[in-house]
């Protein structure tokens, strides 16, 4: 996988060998591939002089570094008491019904996967939700299936 | 009392400022430059003499901190601003940054100052990534100007990947350090032995703001407001079945009858104070309940909760939300965490007797000595608030 080698090598680079850089190198290779892969993982453990095991067991510590294949955009439901209280499993079902997937499946044409959330700080504003970095407040299931056109 | 809703916003604007400290605009460069001249002692003076203690929730008072970490004989020293605000219920950390990051910088630099330190983080919770572009263009401004001044600090700023437990500081060092997020053994306190060893200075993002305006009125005002034992103000985040949501900066010292009168929709039959680690307040002791130190602390997460909610469900999801974001190193808390969401669920689905909530209780507080850090240790106050105020609604 040549594209994958150059990410880990660049954000190597970017940051330094320190393992106190191993975040935000992780965090970088995560963004541009939508997931941290085994071989990825192992990389960057060779780039930076560390186990795999080390670097394995880090990764899998955050759960905003996802493991697994995940679709190009990332929606995450809040789903802490007060999104919980304001309707959020609306909100998650409308979702389903749009995207024809199940809470934690990611859409056949990988431009989705739907994920749950402890709180996103956005309690005054529920139910809220995440697409990527972009936060969505006081939703509807109306606005939360408007939201996704801009990712079609 | 009851008042309307336009009565309740009047009477809360009133209050917001008449209190007005955290978002004033001001001249922070101007600050900065009067910061400059002053002696490092006489700014311990101004923090000492504010009876400042810190705003994320436990409490430790900053002038100590501070004092500890500038004793410290060290090459290389670190203030890190916590912005790793990950309590359920609270929110007000993101609205300050966005809003007045100068002043949150500003802070870390009289900080910087004081201790000798050359370097400065902020950890942004990666929920809040969307703050990333805002904060990076201040921060390159924020560092030139401190280049002109002279001082020699830099500040840098990083995010975190979804981790609750890396708002507790030594949680919070490990993962900077590129460890996972699982807390340390204390001591050594980050004010000896911190990032990277060096001592360092963590800060909530609040705590830092008011920093900089007790440097700017010379100690003055901050501590005109609160209590003795919780002297200033504080920012809430209000949010749940309430007339009024959002962030209000409020003096410490208000009991829960008169935060309910201000915020609640009149039926309010309990108020979470501290979210999902912190203290269930029932309708009977909001007379009694002070809101600071002396009665129940708060790092100011308030989720109203009026009459048509289960207080099962609550329950649930804050426990849900301990065992999922316990980060599994020591086992009470692992466990511990576990066994809570099975039981509760167990009693619920009469697979248990009643009596069974006893035993769960006895767990409660056994994690609460012999978990490793303040995220086990803290899963008692929800536990036990809800369960000993609202026993039947648990059990029915």
């Amino acid at each position: 996988m040549q594209g994958s080698e150059n990410i880990v090598r660049k954000a190597v680079r970017e940051y330094g060998k320190g393992r106190e850089n191993l975040l935000p190198i992780l965090q970088m290779v995560r963004k541009e591939h939508n997931y941290l892969s085994e071989d990825q993982l192992r990389e960057i453990a060779t780039e930076m002089d560390l186990s795999s095991a080390d670097v394995f067991g880090v990764a899998t510590f955050y759960s905003f570094m996802d493991m697994q294949p995940k679709g190009k955009n990332i929606i995450r439901v809040c789903k802490t008491i007060t999104c919980f209280m304001k309707g959020k499993d609306s909100i998650i079902s409308a979702l389903e019904d749009a995207l024809g997937i199940k809470m934690g499946e990611t859409t056949p044409d990988r431009k989705f996967s739907l994920l749950e959330a402890n709180c996103i700080g956005w309690c005054h504003k529920g139910p809220a939700m995440l697409i990527n970095d972009k936060v969505y407040t006081e939703l509807t299931p109306e606005k939360a299936i408007q939201a996704l056109d801009e990712y079609m | 009392m009851v008042m309307t809703r336009e009565e309740k916003l009047a009477r809360i604007n009133a209050h917001q400022e008449r209190v007005n400290l955290i978002f004033e605009k001001i001249d922070t460069q101007g600050l900065m430059e009067k910061v400059m001249k002053l002696e490092n002692n006489k700014i311990l003076e101004y923090i000492k003499e504010s009876g400042l203690k810190g705003r994320g929730g436990a409490g430790f008072p900053t002038y100590l901190k501070w004092k500890l970490a500038a004793d410290q004989k060290s090459d290389m020293k670190y203030v890190i601003c916590n912005a790793d605000e990950g309590e359920p219920g609270t929110f007000k950390d993101r609205k300050i940054l966005e809003e007045q990051a100068d002043k949150v910088f500003t802070g870390m630099a009289i900080c910087a100052k004081v201790i000798g330190a050359s370097e400065g983080y902020v950890y942004l919770r990666g929920e809040y990534n969307y703050l990333v572009p805002l904060l990076t263009t201040r921060m390159n401004a924020f560092n030139e100007e401190m280049n002109q001044l002279g001082l020699n600090f830099t500040l840098k700023l990083r995010s975190g990947s979804g981790a609750y437990i890396c708002g507790e500081e030594t949680a919070l060092i490990e993962s900077m350090e590129g460890y996972r997020g699982e807390a340390r053994n204390k001591p050594p306190f980050p004010v000896e032995k911190g990032y990277l060893g060096k001592p360092t200075v963590i800060n909530n993002v609040e705590t830092l703001v008011y920093c900089t305006m007790i440097v700017m009125n010379e100690g003055g005002k901050f501590k005109t407001f609160g209590t003795e034992i919780s002297t200033g103000s504080k920012v809430f985040s209000v949010s749940g079945d309430a007339d009024v949501e959002g962030i209000y900066e409020l003096e410490l010292g208000m009991t829960i009858q008169e935060f309910v009168d201000l915020f609640g929709d009149g039926d309010t039959k309990a108020v979470q104070v501290g979210g999902a680690s912190g203290f269930c307040v029932p309708r009977k002791k909001f007379k009694e309940t002070i809101i600071g130190f002396e009665g129940v602390p708060t790092g100011g997460s308030m989720m109203l909760f009026n009459s048509t909610r289960s207080m099962y469900h609550i329950l649930m999801n804050y426990m849900e939300f301990m065992q999922e974001e316990s980060c599994g190193q020591c086992t009470p808390c692992r466990v511990g965490c576990q066994q809570l969401v099975k039981g509760i669920q167990a009693i619920k689905h009469k697979k248990r007797p009643a009596t069974y909530l006893d035993d769960l209780v006895k767990l409660a507080k056994t994690m609460r000595v012999a978990s490793k850090c303040g995220l086990g240790q803290s899963v008692a106050n929800p536990f036990i608030s809800i369960v000993e105020n609202f026993r039947e609604e648990i059990i029915y």
